[in-house]
């Protein structure tokens, strides 16, 4: 069941958060600013280059191995929510027709480099996010939004969601396989059912909301959820994000690719 | 629908974070001056039930096919505004880290197209007149579906014009219009009657919870179209001011923009903003300067597709195929290295 394995893997993903090594161990503020910097670059590419962008998985495939993350878990991720950019981006090859000589002998649709473009975009965008994640806990990365200027309103907002999506998930998993049990076919999983378990199921986390709030005044809650934590900034993170902009800057400056591929052709040609 | 990262110029996801953001602020704002304590947790509670919702599929009558709720309209009604924003937000962000739905930068555009239209658009100017006082059980119903549809509508709408002023998908303006609003429409119908059953479930299970929100609440009682209007002013300087610096390097900034939907200056947008001044630099500091940087001269704009094209010599190509392979093949054996130096070390 596809709700199973999402909740299987925000679970997982959770849990590949913890872990502790290098990549895991950078202060979070960094590992935000460094992943949007890499994803602004990435998208700011014309919308014909496609060599210029592999160069960029540099980035993920080290956040991937010194992380520890599993390759298959990031690729399977990636694979789910692929539809809308290919669905988006296949006209491209249909509507814009131009021929590209690519090699002397190949002729093709200048729309098939958009298109993977779009594609490659895609894989890169998608694969850092996941991994900032799967090597930032969510709960620091928080903290880190917080000690970067996001309303302390919205950020407890988030802590809150983490904390009780698990929870909610649980319970709406019973939920779930017990109306499973009970219809045959498709039967009992219309609208009407849906609307009914729906309700039930607002009713329960309204008063669930209840019991924490009283759970949380007997603890002293005062209406903000401060943090334990401090982070402060290392060398070896002011050694990462240097060295993550300066290679950005190479990649988005030279044509790396190019430059390489010229290289071994006089080389061997 | 989920705007994508790969689908968005640097320019317009900037934007829409920017706008976002003010929304972010001011909505926290404006809440921490009517809330109580009470409701921080059933704000965080709420947000996981709409997870929960979207976990649930249902067949949609007459086609078999399952749908999954979206939850603006009910966070909306159930919450109020601002609330309901934040909540919103705060699902779209786990959604984009999580699921990888969107992304990162998308975020701003997704907060915009499933937060801002249902929240403060949708709620206060369709369904707060249409639903009244909220003790008729019809109003409501009718008030939750047509909020929900044209909020909905208004979400696929700038998907639209989003993808298109990125200029990233070649689909002209009419054809993806035709994509995206029917679809739309259908989800929309299935979201509002989903979100008029719950709330007509709750009114019967426990009406007092939907009454001591509407009347209970200051900002969903009063008058809240003033301050929405004041929210939009800021919003839109904030948003014009941010265009209007990506486009003032560039002669007509209007201009740009429709030759930008009718498809005419396809790469009109490398001429001015960030891609202009990068590439500005990029030309200082290019050491091989007989490489061919797609669309490097702003001419090639002007005369409409074949020359939007840069022309590309083969030689340079095949360069570009081998390199790219290199390239794949190096960073392969980096990743296989670190791997290694890994395992050896525990």
């Amino acid at each position: 069941m596809a709700f199973d394995e999402q909740y299987y893997n925000i679970g997982y993903l959770d849990r590949l958060s913890y872990a502790d090594t290098f990549v895991h161990r950078l202060d979070p503020r960094i590992k935000l600013i460094t992943s949007l910097l890499f994803l602004f670059t990435v998208i700011s590419f014309p919308k014909y280059e496609v060599a210029a962008l592999f160069p960029f998985f540099l980035f993920p495939a080290i956040l991937l191995t010194a992380g520890e993350i599993p390759l298959w878990f990031i690729v399977k991720k990636v694979a789910i929510v692929s539809p809308f950019a290919i669905f988006i981006g296949i006209f491209n090859p249909l509507l814009d027709t131009a021929p590209v000589a690519v090699l002397p002998a190949l002729t093709v649709a200048a729309g098939w480099f958009s298109f993977a473009s779009i594609l490659l975009k895609f894989i890169l965008t998608v694969s850092t996010a996941l991994l900032l994640i799967a090597t930032t806990s969510f709960p620091t990365v928080c903290h880190a939004l917080r000690q970067l200027g996001m309303p302390s309103l919205f950020v407890s907002q988030l802590l809150f969601l983490y904390r009780y999506i698990f929870v909610l998930a649980e319970e709406t998993m019973r939920i779930v396989r017990a109306r499973d049990m009970r219809s045959f076919g498709r039967k009992g999983t219309d609208v009407k059912v849906f609307v009914r378990i729906m309700g039930v199921l607002f009713l329960r986390t309204v008063e669930r909301a209840e019991r924490i709030y009283f759970a949380m005044l007997a603890r002293g809650f005062q209406g903000d959820m401060p943090t334990g934590k401090h982070y402060s900034i290392a060398t070896r993170d002011m050694i990462f994000a240097g060295s993550v902009v300066v290679c950005l800057f190479v990649f988005r400056f030279y044509p790396v690719s190019e430059i390489l591929g010229r290289f071994f052709q006089e080389l061997f040609l | 629908m989920h705007m994508a990262d790969a689908l968005l110029s640097p320019a317009v996801g900037a934007t829409m974070w920017a706008g976002s953001l003010a929304a972010l602020g001011y909505a926290s704002k404006k809440l921490k001056e009517t809330i109580d304590n009470k409701t921080i947790p059933l704000m965080g509670v709420m947000g996981a039930f709409i997870f929960a919702a979207q976990m649930i599929n249902f067949t949609i009558p007459g086609t078999g096919s399952s749908g999954h709720l979206g939850g603006g309209m009910i966070l909306a009604i159930m919450l109020g505004p601002y609330a309901a924003f934040l909540v919103l937000a705060s699902v779209l962000t786990v959604q984009a880290l999580f699921f990888a739905d969107g992304g990162l930068l998308a975020l701003g555009c997704n907060i915009w197209n499933l937060g801002i239209y249902p929240c403060f658009l949708a709620y206060p100017l369709i369904y707060k007149p249409i639903a009244g006082k909220g003790t008729s059980t019809r109003r409501l119903s009718i008030a939750a579906i047509v909020s929900a549809l044209i909020a909905l509508q208004l979400g696929a709408f700038s998907v639209v014009l989003e993808t298109l002023l990125s200029g990233k998908s070649e689909l002209p303006l009419d054809t993806f219009l035709l994509l995206m609003q029917p679809i739309h429409l259908a989800i929309g119908l299935v979201e509002g009657f989903v979100t008029a059953g719950i709330i007509s479930y709750v009114q019967s299970a426990r009406p007092e919870f939907l009454e001591s929100n509407i009347t209970s609440r200051p900002h969903a009682a009063g008058t809240p179209v003033k301050n929405i209007l004041i929210v939009f002013a800021i919003i839109t300087v904030i948003t014009g001011g941010a265009l209007s610096w990506f486009a003032s390097t560039h002669p007509d900034g209007l201009e740009w923009s429709i030759e930008k939907i009718t498809r005419k200056g396809e790469l009109a947008q490398q001429t001015q903003g960030i891609a202009a001044a990068l590439r500005k630099v990029q030309e200082k500091t290019a050491f091989l300067p007989d490489y061919n940087f797609p669309s490097t001269s702003p001419a090639a704009g002007k005369d409409g597709k074949p020359a939007s094209w840069p022309q590309i010599e083969p030689g340079t190509s095949v360069a570009g195929i081998v390199g790219s392979a290199i390239v794949l093949g190096l960073i392969m054996l980096i990743g296989f290295g670190i791997k290694t130096f890994k395992k050896r070390q525990s």
